[in-house]
């Protein structure tokens, strides 16, 4: 076979990485990156389902009779997001709070249910796993710099990980004005625009 | 036929060991996530209002049946006198704000309030929690109302939704109040 798992795992930093190059499961990409920090939660929320949900519906593939195995992956999808909800409510509550209504609908983000049909049901676990956290840590990363560019812009600071703050411009320049409209829904399309105009600009070289 | 019976089945199945794993995981986080919404959401706010208390007002709480709900108090001793404290929502800009509002029980007016949840925007609506001065405001102010934007609170900046939101979320406080007054008297005098 061709397909080594490098090259599964690879390809989903860069070559197909979920919001920019498959433009898939923008709903979360635009709702939650208002700070750099929600974005890193919700990308390693979907990144947990992607992988754990390609592992079982790779194991299954031959179980699940074809006519209903879009209801299979649902039932599977469903079940980790109400997994990773309730755990995250156990141990990250504030990153819950803050996610909200975001996690419930991971179950719907067509990336998750997109790599379970067109990947995971056609190909070994392992191949499996390394395309589900290839994807996963692309989707993660570009919520990351989504969210990262916004936060920056629209509230002057940086925030890693709840209360680590990285940069904070206020300080570093007392005059600096954050512009507002990036950390609305509006200046999330705007960024994302700008991102998918550069990525495509690089992508052509 | 034979199929059909597959599909039947493998579905059953699914769905069932589904819902056996999900069964058992809320059974044993349940515990924890009911004590993280104490430490983190209410606890904080309730800390910051009484921060003088000389007990410790998570710890010392209660429950009161106002209808079909049900409300948690918190009581705070300071400097001899009681407080109590609980929480209350109103309709914000992003979805419910809520608050925490605490009462000094011998004249019925606000100790303090803060803000617990939100989803208000970055920046503007979420000073609610952050602008001490915002809170600052209501202290002092009559429970019983009124507890509007322009009298006596002056709104946020920018905000003007988020800051009607907080203080509907404390006139409620008040009608609570007003409703089981009787019940907290009687529980805080158990309490000593």
């Amino acid at each position: 076979m061709a397909k080594s798992i490098t090259h599964e795992f690879v390809k989903g930093l860069w070559e197909e990485v979920p919001p920019f190059r498959l433009v898939l499961g923008l709903c979360p990409v635009l709702g939650v990156t208002t700070k750099m920090q929600y974005g890193i939660g919700m990308g390693l929320a979907t990144t947990f389902v992607l992988v754990c949900s390609n592992i079982l519906v790779s194991m299954l593939r031959k179980a699940i009779p074809a006519k209903v195995r879009i209801a299979c992956f649902i039932i599977i999808i469903a079940t980790f997001v109400t997994l990773v909800e309730l755990l995250m409510q156990a141990f990250a509550y504030p990153l819950f709070l803050q996610l909200g209504i975001f996690i419930p609908l991971i179950v719907v983000n067509c990336i998750v249910l997109g790599r379970a049909e067109a990947f995971a049901s056609k190909n070994g676990i392992f191949l499996s796993v390394a395309d589900g956290l290839g994807i996963g840590i692309g989707f993660t990363l570009s919520l990351a710099a989504l969210g990262a560019l916004r936060e920056i812009l629209g509230a002057g600071t940086l925030t890693l990980w709840e209360g680590i703050e990285l940069v904070n411009l206020l300080h570093v320049f007392p005059g600096f004005h954050p512009f507002k409209f990036m950390v609305q829904a509006p200046g999330a399309f705007v960024c994302l625009g700008i991102m998918l105009c550069f990525m495509n600009m690089v992508g052509k070289k | 036929m034979g199929e059909m019976i597959k599909m039947v089945v493998v579905l059953t199945i699914l769905s069932s060991l589904s819902g056996g794993v999900l069964a058992y995981v809320k059974e044993s986080t349940q515990e924890r996530i009911e004590l993280q919404v104490l430490q983190l959401v209410k606890g904080p706010a309730i800390k910051a209002i009484f921060k003088d208390a000389t007990n410790d007002p998570v710890a010392d709480r209660f429950s009161i049946e106002d209808g079909d709900a049900k409300v948690d108090i918190f009581v705070a001793k300071i400097d001899g006198k009681d407080m109590v404290a609980f929480e209350t929502a109103g309709k914000g800009y992003g979805g419910d704000v809520g608050l925490v509002v605490g009462i000094d029980v011998a004249d019925d007016k606000i100790y303090g309030v803060g803000v617990t949840t939100h989803s208000e925007t970055a920046g503007l609506g979420a000073k609610a929690k952050e602008d001490p001065k915002f809170a600052a405001q209501f202290a002092g102010v009559d429970i019983k109302g009124p507890i509007e934007v322009g009298n006596p609170i002056n709104a946020l900046s920018g905000a003007t939704i988020t800051s009607q939101a907080v203080c509907n979320a404390a006139t409620q406080a008040g009608e609570i109040y007003g409703r089981l007054k009787p019940q907290i008297q009687e529980q805080l005098n158990a309490f000593k």
